[in-house]
């Protein structure tokens, strides 16, 4: 498969998720969103990962290229893993204190 | 079209069709299920790509722990359809725009670009094996990894203080 | 070379100790402590001038330059802080420290009614004062002059203005310290301009880089000029002259100390100093003549009619500077500076011996109520006899030797200098013996309570009197001109390596004998007549009613101050209303304030945006990307 099919699927779903976040209002489906724009990132990186491999392994047949674009993937994951968690609890203690998850109530930035 | 172009095609309309559906359910809970569904899309992509572990990693982390986690926050809630807040029409409608505008940006962005990008991926090599990342990963990144252990302490740590009642 | 030149800082260093422990001990110092130590630096200061003195008279002695440390050194420009002595130097040295130590002595006493804290701050300025000055004379290039230059103009602020609870005394220090920096304006840019040609400011390398140029060179004369703007606001000439009659507001002392040692003298060293930039400009040395002169007459004719007995005496210290700086016009450097010693003596003893009578008259300066004072104060009498004589020239004493030499130069650059000169020397005479005669002649004229408590001053105050009078008589002898014997005129002798440049660069002309001798004979003749007519008119009826006609114009002093005031004060204050009223309310205010609302309103409108709404943040946020992506794709 041409690199620019991934790409041009990563940036559907990247612009999925930001016209998601643009149009929700309940934060629990807006984080959602940027979980899915994450993993749209994720994808083009590990299509990357591959993107130069055919010309390494056509030269030596044992390369291996592209180990840390993976790499860097896992530790989004990790990351992102650990972000889920605080954000949830973020999530958790403004529904607690306003009873809602809207972020339209969140607008206490204003004062 | 050999099956790995149609696997290709196949999971590439699921996960774009998985995404739309999670951004237009109104039921939170319908939208959790699609997002997994875009998940596991995502996951066979990796397959196809070779990077089996990721796609392993993929699925346990998202579409197992996480995802899991939102839904019991939004069962824990009693989120639902009737509840769901809903945005005016018109925000609604410039939240599409702008989001179809970055999209269709990039693309001309990617249409003006070198002839790099018609560049075959290919799906062969062993670098996505369990073997060889982690050799890599207990060698050379092993003190991100480390790191990244602190980085899962503190993160639960805070999670733990920030969702603790009575304060 | 060890010997007592290197110790010269010693010098200003004694004032600068005095100034500190006075200055900074005035609230625990009893007033005799604080009297003695200000009195006793200067003595020391005096003593070790006086050696310094003695090395300069040996006939191999060079000018010497002491370095003490670097000042400043800058793109090329380095200026030390040193010291030179040279004769020049050595001799104002003398006059400076010897002068002010015995008024230092004669305020201990006429200051004594000062509660002790004023008396201390007295005294610090008085140190203060001295200390400037003579880092004035002993700088080894014009910036350290120009750091003294402006340390006499602050301590003569600070001291005009020692009873500073007085609205028209404090008037007074600010008008010399207004007219003052008008004519630092001129000096400093004369430094600039010094500088730019020259590339230092150090005398001994400016001036033969300066002889070798040749005469008239404008440059020089732009330089000579500026130099001579300073001169005329320390020295108090035409048209900065007027700061000086009002500097009476102070103590009668620092008047002494500002009129003879100090300060005003500071202007004649100065073109003394440079003297080869004067010769090499024949054009400012033409101005210098005919402002000295012309200050010269002008303070004659007002000290005529003026009734308060130091408003005299400063008429008469403006008119006297109006001559040395005729001598210094004529070329007669040498005239100059010695009539600058010798005026230091006789004007500080007059100055002096007013303050005596002042005091003997609890504050009472008009002279039409005074009278009859000499059976009172025969010390005071005398000595102000003898100061006056000295300032009217008559010979031995030493006012004669030192008008003589400046007017004999006058006649021989221009006969209608000598002439004008002496018309003004006649006017001293009449004014000095008419302040005499009103004074000290004739009967009482005050009130009861004041005769009652005449008496004479205390031995801190006459004993400085006594002096300074030997000296007036004697001071004279140093310059005796060659018509009376050949050789003698030492100070000449003295100084002629300061002034060897200057001599060399034009060839002196002499005049006969005989012609001096006619000069001589003619202005005798006409002062002793000045005199004698002045104790007869005013020794039996002294003019005490009102004045009309020209006499008016006189005692108002030609109407100067109020010229200045109608033409530049005036103008420059509605001016200053103008740009208050309209351009700084409407044009700066206005600028200001528009900023200040533009930002305001705009900070209204851009408010808005800050909804506080989360999602319009994104929004806003996702359109910024679109903006950079398209501007990346379309322009780069």
């Amino acid at each position: 498969m041409p690199i620019n099919y991934y790409i041009y699927l990563a940036v559907a779903l990247f612009s999925i998720g930001v016209a998601g976040v643009l149009t929700r209002r309940n934060a629990i489906i807006i984080f959602m969103c940027v979980e899915l724009m994450l993993n749209a990132v994720n994808l083009l990186l590990v299509a990357f990962s591959k993107m130069h491999a055919q010309t390494a392994l056509a030269a030596n047949p044992s390369a291996i290229t592209g180990v840390e674009a993976q790499l860097f993937v896992f530790f989004i994951m990790v990351v992102a893993a650990a972000e889920v968690s605080v954000g949830l609890a973020i999530i958790v203690m403004m529904y607690r204190n306003i009873h809602s998850v809207d972020v339209n109530f969140l607008n206490r930035l204003k004062h | 079209m050999d099956i790995t172009q149609i696997l290709f095609w196949f999971l590439s309309i699921l996960a774009v069709f998985g995404a739309l559906m999670m951004v237009t359910s109104k039921n939170p809970v319908y939208s959790v299920l699609w997002l997994i569904v875009v998940f596991f899309a995502i996951s066979g992509h990796y397959i196809l790509l070779n990077a089996q572990f990721l796609a392993v990693v993929n699925i346990i982390v998202y579409a197992g722990a996480i995802m899991v986690l939102f839904l019991f926050v939004i069962m824990l809630m009693n989120l639902n359809a009737e509840t769901e807040p809903q945005k005016n029409k018109w925000l609604k409608i410039a939240g599409v725009i702008a989001g179809g505008s970055l999209m269709l940006v990039f693309i001309a962005a990617l249409r003006h670009s070198n002839e790099l990008i018609k560049t075959q991926v290919s799906m062969g090599g062993e670098a996505g094996l369990i073997k060889t990342l982690g050799k890599t990963l207990f060698t050379d990144y092993v003190l991100p990894f480390e790191i990244s252990s602190v980085l899962f302490l503190s993160a639960m740590v805070g999670a733990v203080v920030i969702g603790k009642k009575g304060d | 070379m060890n010997s007592i030149i290197d110790l010269v800082y010693l010098v200003p260093l004694f004032p600068l100790i005095g100034f500190l422990i006075n200055g900074l001990g005035r609230n625990y110092l009893s007033k005799s402590l604080s009297g003695i130590i200000g009195s006793t630096v200067i003595l020391a200061s005096f003593i070790v001038s006086v050696l310094i003195f003695n090395e300069t008279r040996a006939e191999a002695f060079t000018a010497t330059t002491v370095n003490l440390f670097e000042f400043i050194n800058v793109a090329g420009l380095n200026i030390p802080f040193a010291f030179q002595v040279d004769q020049l130097s050595a001799l104002f040295l003398l006059v400076i420290t010897g002068v002010g130590f015995l008024i230092h002595l004669y305020s201990t006493s006429y200051m004594h009614e000062e509660a002790s804290h004023h008396f201390a701050r007295y005294f610090a300025y008085l140190n203060l004062f001295v200390f400037s000055m003579l880092l004035l004379v002993l700088g080894a290039n014009y910036l350290i002059m120009f750091i003294g230059w402006e340390g006499v103009g602050l301590c003569s602020y600070l001291l005009i203005g020692y009873w500073f609870k007085n609205t028209e005394y404090g008037n007074a220090a600010r008008k010399a310290f207004v007219m003052n920096r008008i004519g630092d304006l001129g000096f400093l840019l004369g430094l600039f301009f010094i500088i730019q040609q020259f590339g230092s400011l150090t005398y001994s390398e400016v001036f033969p880089q300066a002889a070798g140029m040749f005469k008239g060179d404008s440059i020089l004369v732009v330089i000579t000029l500026l130099l001579f703007v300073g001169a005329t606001g320390k020295s108090a000439q035409i048209p900065l002259y007027t700061w000086l009659p009002d500097a009476m507001a102070g103590p009668t002392p620092v008047s002494a100390l500002i009129h003879a040692a100090t300060m005003v003298t500071a202007g004649i060293y100065m073109i003394a100093r440079s003297n080869i930039l004067y010769t090499l400009a024949p054009a400012t040395q033409v101005v210098v003549a005919v402002v000295g002169l012309a200050t010269a007459i002008l303070a004659a004719t007002i000290a005529i009619k003026q009734n308060d007995i130091k408003k005299v005496l400063a008429y008469s210290t403006v008119s006297q500077l109006g001559y040395m700086f005729l001598g210094l016009g004529v070329g007669a450097y040498t005239g100059a500076v010695f009539h600058v010693m010798t005026h230091a003596f006789f004007k500080a003893l007059l100055f002096l011996g007013a303050g005596s009578v002042i005091h003997a008259m609890h504050h009472e300066q008009d002279i039409r109520k005074m009278g009859g004072l000499a059976k009172k104060l025969p010390i005071t009498r005398w000595t102000f006899w003898v100061g006056c004589i000295a300032i009217a020239g008559i010979p031995p004493f030493s006012g004669f030797f030192s008008k003589d030499e400046i007017l004999v130069h006058a006649f021989a650059a221009n006969p209608v200098f000598y002439i004008i000169g002496l018309a003004g020397a006649l006017m001293t005479a009449f004014y000095m013996f008419r302040l005499y005669a009103m004074t000290f002649k004739g009967t009482f004229r005050g009130t009861h309570e004041q005769e009652h408590h005449l008496h004479e001053s205390p031995w801190q105050m006459t004993v400085p009197l006594i002096i300074l009078a030997f000296l007036a008589v004697v001071a004279g002898f140093v310059g005796i001109p060659e018509l009376f014997a050949a050789d003698a005129h030492k100070l000449e002798h003295y100084l002629a390596p300061v002034f060897k440049a200057s001599t060399d660069a034009v060839e002196a002309h002499h005049l006969e004998h005989k012609t001096e001798y006619i000069l001589l004979a003619v202005s005798l003749t006409l002062i002793a007549s000045a005199i004698i007519f002045a104790l007869k008119r005013f020794s039996k009826n002294p003019e005490t009613g009102e004045l009309e006609g020209f006499g008016k114009v006189l005692a108002n002093k030609w109407y100067v101050d109020e010229l200045y005031h109608n033409i530049i004060t005036k103008p420059l204050n509605s001016l200053g209303v103008f740009f208050n009223r309209f351009v700084e309310k409407s044009g700066i205010d206005g600028l200001v304030n528009g900023v200040g609302k533009g930002v305001q309103w705009s900070g209204r409108q851009l408010r808005l945006l800050q909804s506080g709404q989360v999602g319009s943040y994104v929004l806003w946020m996702v359109i910024g990307i679109l903006l950079l992506f398209v501007i990346t794709i379309k322009f780069l």
